[in-house]
């Protein structure tokens, strides 16, 4: 609902003619909701900034906030819901923000008996929605972006490759175990395979909470990938209610080592390249 | 997640991508917590669940997952109902042979989970879509 040319003049006659008594109780609405999470010069700042770059807009001749001369009202808004949603305000806090201001007009109308002014009121304050939904708009679109940015931040977080001992790497996996991790936890290894010359990796499982056909297939191309490259694997951290598990799934792990615990594993790699170091290097001297 | 779930109702859960099939996953454990099945039965019924969720996203092209915490007067126990309306299953028989894949998985999904769980019922027809219902009981 878009407001008439001459709605549009009055209202920003009333906000510039009564500019202090909106933006006191403006600041006053907001700072009541927002109990002092926001300093009082910052707020003032944010509500004189809406204000000023409302009042452009409707000197400009804008009838709505989609009109083209609402632009730059429409970044200060996006600009403001931006940063509530980064310092973690809630939706309803930003949007009140922009809400308040209808209890700032009603205050400044107060005085004008006139018949008019119900009609305008209801015009002024659709004008209000408009730029409170697209302050949520903004909202909503910014914490998406957040929280995109943060599962990127977990996928590279939760597959860290570490050394062990000297020749031995180990993948800690943590979480679900889906295609896309399992292609970074599977790049992730062989790069380190070949930055450290490491003859045996070790992928402990402790941190997964179900091993169903799809994580152990991916697991079993990490290792089939592994062996290529000419290290062996051990799969670690298999508790009792998964070991069960897989075998009535009936995934088999042919002849791959699996061990229970992350110890385990690694005391079984000490002790094949204590014993057998000697036989494995002149494996590969041949 | 882990708090408020009804279950004096049955949850639902569409499946549609790959983040459905994790929410289906929380969904069955959290109910499966609730009916006090041990930590062993626990992770089966969630281990199958996420086998045939995922069935009936790549295979049945997307569907819904239904989890009811049913009692049958002696012991508490866990339903859930996987329904899509794809292509069905043609030959159910051969779909239920270890290692039969059509989708380059190890072929072990529906065969396992029928492993997994107690009660195991399906129903399907070419053109029909896929209705497959399991239960574990508490023990």
């Amino acid at each position: 609902m878009a407001l008439s040319t001459d709605e549009s003049g009055r209202l920003a006659d009333l906000l510039t003619s009564r500019v202090d008594r909106v933006i006191q109780r403006w600041t006053e609405v907001v700072g009541e909701q927002l109990r002092g999470r926001l300093s009082q010069a910052e707020l003032l700042r944010q509500v004189q900034e809406l204000h000023r770059a409302l009042v452009d807009a409707l000197g400009k001749g804008a009838v709505d906030l989609a009109a083209e001369e609402a632009t730059e009202l429409r970044a200060v808004l996006a600009e403001l819901s931006r940063g509530q949603a980064r310092q973690g305000f809630s939706a309803t806090e930003t949007a009140t923000g922009v809400f308040a201001l209808k209890d700032a007009l009603l205050s400044a109308m107060e005085d004008d008996q006139s018949t008019r002014t119900l009609r305008d009121y209801v015009a002024f304050a659709a004008m209000v929605d408009q730029m409170g939904l697209f302050t949520f708009e903004s909202y909503v679109h910014t914490r998406e972006g957040l929280i995109a940015d943060q599962a990127e931040q977990l996928l590279e977080l939760s597959t860290p490759v570490v050394k062990l001992w000297e020749g031995v790497v180990a993948v800690p996996l943590v979480g679900t175990l889906d295609s896309a991790r399992a292609q970074v936890v599977m790049e992730r290894l062989l790069q380190t395979l070949v930055d450290t010359g490491s003859p045996y990796a070790i992928i402990d499982i402790t941190g997964v909470p179900a091993v169903d056909t799809q994580v152990a297939q991916h697991i079993l191309k990490t290792v089939v990938a592994a062996r290529l490259m000419g290290a062996d694997c051990i799969i670690s951290g298999i508790r009792p209610q998964i070991a069960q598990t897989i075998v009535a799934l009936g995934i088999e792990f042919g002849d791959i080592a699996t061990k229970a615990s992350l110890a385990d594993a690694l005391r079984h790699v000490l002790r094949l390249t204590g014993v057998e170091s000697g036989r494995r290097q002149s494996r590969r001297e041949a | 997640m882990t708090s408020g779930v009804d279950l004096s109702r049955p949850q639902a859960q569409t499946v549609g991508s790959d983040e459905d099939v994790v929410r289906v996953r929380q969904l069955v454990r959290t109910v499966a917590v609730a009916v006090k099945l041990s930590l062993v039965d626990q992770t089966k019924v969630v281990t199958a669940a996420s086998e045939l969720a995922r069935n009936t996203l790549v295979y049945g092209g997307g569907g819904t997952v239904e989890v009811t915490a049913v009692d049958n007067g002696r012991r508490p126990g866990i339903t859930i109902v996987f329904a899509d309306s794809g292509p069905g299953i043609a030959d159910l028989e051969l779909a239920l042979t270890d290692g039969y894949t059509t989708g380059g998985g190890l072929g072990l999904g529906l065969s396992g989970a029928r492993r997994l769980v107690d009660d195991f019922d399906i129903q399907t027809a070419p053109g029909q879509g896929t209705r497959i219902t399991i239960t574990k009981w508490s023990r």
